[in-house]
């Protein structure tokens, strides 16, 4: 299989905190990768860095073997990378299903490919929806939705983008186990169809059924990477984050 | 509606306004109209950057003063109709936008409307000290007597203004209902979530400083030939700025209709009021309803009429 991702040397302060410290990282196309961590360890501030949403002052991005530098979010995003926030950002003013709207009418339409029309985006929305259990919400305003909804929401939104590459920051926190299942599948059904994805979760059930590969951050460094139930046994992982 | 029909519509209401306004007869009624309508263009056009967008432009007046500047110049260089000037006072004011979007795409909130203050001062300052255009002691325009068909200039001046109102609230809401509108939107929301779906933010706040301020620029194009002695003080004034913030506001940002009903309706009271009583008692009506609406309505006149309607569907 060929790399997707591949980051090299991955360096962040915030003022003289370091908080991504020489992060290397391959991702391969297809695979299913587990991120986990202490709070604070970096994981969120490591996807900023990707997606463009933050700068990072080491180290290089590659997606598709071209280098990131310098591109701005909503280009890499365009390129199919796409990322849920931890917290919630949703479009306040507007409706649910024109949440999702947005990344149909500016993502998915500015590549080459057929244009999605307006009946089709209506259509699309309502799929997507339907895929996160949230299509009795579609004309309602984020703020009539619960926390939860929101989480839904959001991975709803970036899996709009169309993406070739899927992060999604702790998008199953506060959920319940039959909810989990269902994101959990969700996201299977994205990879059998070729997308790559990345999930960061404190959930430790979710985040060894899903990975086939597992990494684990701890104060902005890379402590370990490999087979999951490899990783949970090292020494390491076992001291500094389960200890 | 189509654009079209919209357009057309928008027209019609204004052939009635203007066969209203002549049946009275009264040349003040052209006067105090061509103010009002003044400030329906300025309030569509702040809102537009805004309203939709969310970024706050205190500099309104210095748009509408280079647009005014613009005809003063154009006046003793070469001279042209007014409907033209109107077009080279939205290019100049239009291309001053763009600066100034340039200048601050990375400011934010209270900075920007910051900016937007000294944008308003350097440019006063520039035209108080060019003479070729009257500097600090004004330039004289000369209008004619009368002009054929209508007779009296400020029946002219008024028809151009109307004209303007019909196109830039066209504009509006042309705006509001497609893509562009709805990457204003999402940018007013949420600039962060809106690149990590696509929407080129720097791109398309360019594009809203651009159009914003072309059309304060052409409010203020004919504004010369209104008063005959343009000095920078009467057009680099915070009045407008102020107006311009207020009328939307209480109007509500949302939509194109609200920047209208708010113009209109302050406009027409600050022409009743400044006959009646005095200037001062002006702003004092504009400071008194701004507070009354951001306690009572925040969402302006259209928003409250949306949240009452929606309620008695429930
Ligand atoms: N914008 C910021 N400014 C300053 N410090 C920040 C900023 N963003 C994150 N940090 C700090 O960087 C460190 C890493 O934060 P980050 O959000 O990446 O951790 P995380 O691994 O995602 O944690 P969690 O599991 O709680 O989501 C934290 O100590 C945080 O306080
Ligand atoms: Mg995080």
């Amino acid at each position: 299989m060929s790399e997707l991702l591949a980051v090299e040397n991955l360096g962040k302060k915030f003022g003289g905190f370091v908080a991504l410290d020489g992060i290397n990282l391959s991702v391969r196309k297809g695979e299913r990768l587990g991120l986990i961590g202490p709070n604070g360890s970096g994981k969120s501030t490591f996807v900023n860095c990707i997606c463009g949403t933050l700068r990072n002052e080491t180290g290089s991005v590659r997606f598709e073997g071209a280098l990131l530098d310098g591109k701005i979010a909503h280009q890499r995003t365009r390129i199919g990378l796409a990322r849920s926030f931890q917290l919630p950002r949703p479009f306040m003013t507007m409706s649910v299903a024109d949440n999702l709207r947005i990344p149909l009418l500016y993502t998915v339409n500015a590549r080459s490919g057929p244009r999605i029309t307006s009946g089709d985006a209506a259509a699309r929305t309502h799929e997507l929806l339907a895929l996160v259990g949230l299509e009795a919400k579609a004309l309602h305003r984020p703020s009539d939705l619960t926390q939860i909804e929101m989480r839904k929401l959001e991975l709803a939104r970036a899996i709009a983008t169309e993406p070739k590459l899927l992060i999604a920051d702790e998008a199953m926190a506060g959920l319940s186990q039959s909810e989990i299942d269902d994101i959990l599948k969700l996201l299977m059904q994205l990879n059998e169809r070729g997308i790559t994805v990345i999930l960061i979760e404190h959930i430790m059930s979710a985040v060894m059924s899903f990975s086939q590969r597992l990494v684990v951050f701890v104060s902005g460094r890379k402590i370990a990477d490999g087979v999951p139930t490899d990783v949970m046994r090292d020494p390491d992982v076992v001291r500094a984050y389960l200890g | 509606m189509k654009t079209w029909t919209f357009f057309l519509a928008g027209l019609a209401v204004g052939a009635l306004t203007f066969g209203a306004a002549r049946l009275t007869g009264n040349d003040y009624v052209f006067f105090a109209g061509y103010v009002v309508l003044q400030s329906v263009v300025l309030a569509t056009a702040w809102n537009i950057l805004g309203g939709y967008t969310g970024y706050v432009n205190f500099g309104s007046s210095a748009f509408f003063a280079v647009g005014a500047y613009t005809t003063v110049f154009f006046y003793k260089t070469f001279p042209m109709p007014v409907p033209l000037l109107v077009l080279c006072g939205g290019v100049v004011s239009g291309i001053i936008g763009l600066g100034m979007g340039y200048l601050t795409l990375r400011l934010r909130g209270a900075f920007f409307a910051i900016a937007t203050i000294a944008l308003l001062v350097v440019l006063q300052t520039l035209i108080v000290n060019w003479t070729y255009v009257g500097g600090s002691r004004g330039a004289y325009i000369i209008r004619p007597q009368s002009v054929p068909l209508l007779g009296s200039y400020i029946q002219y001046l008024f028809l151009i203004m109307l004209t303007l109102a019909v196109v830039a609230v066209t504009c509006a809401r042309l705006i509001e209902r497609s893509q562009l509108g709805f990457g204003f939107a999402a940018i007013r929301d949420d600039e962060m979530a809106a690149e990590a779906s696509g929407v080129p933010t720097l791109k398309l706040k360019l594009i809203a400083t651009t159009i914003s301020g072309a059309f304060m620029g052409m409010a203020g194009a004919p504004f010369p030939y209104y008063i005959s002695y343009l000095q920078p003080s009467s057009a680099f004034v915070l009045d407008y700025s102020v107006n311009a913030i207020a009328m939307s506001m209480i109007g509500g940002t949302s939509t194109w209709l609200g920047p209208v009903i708010g113009a209109l309706l302050l406009g027409t009271l600050q022409q009743v009021a400044s006959v009646t009583a005095s200037p001062a008692v002006n702003l004092l009506i504009v400071g008194l309803l701004l507070i009354f609406f951001v306690i009572v309505a925040p969402n302006g006149i259209v928003g409250l009429a949306q949240s009452l309607r929606a309620r008695m569907r429930r």
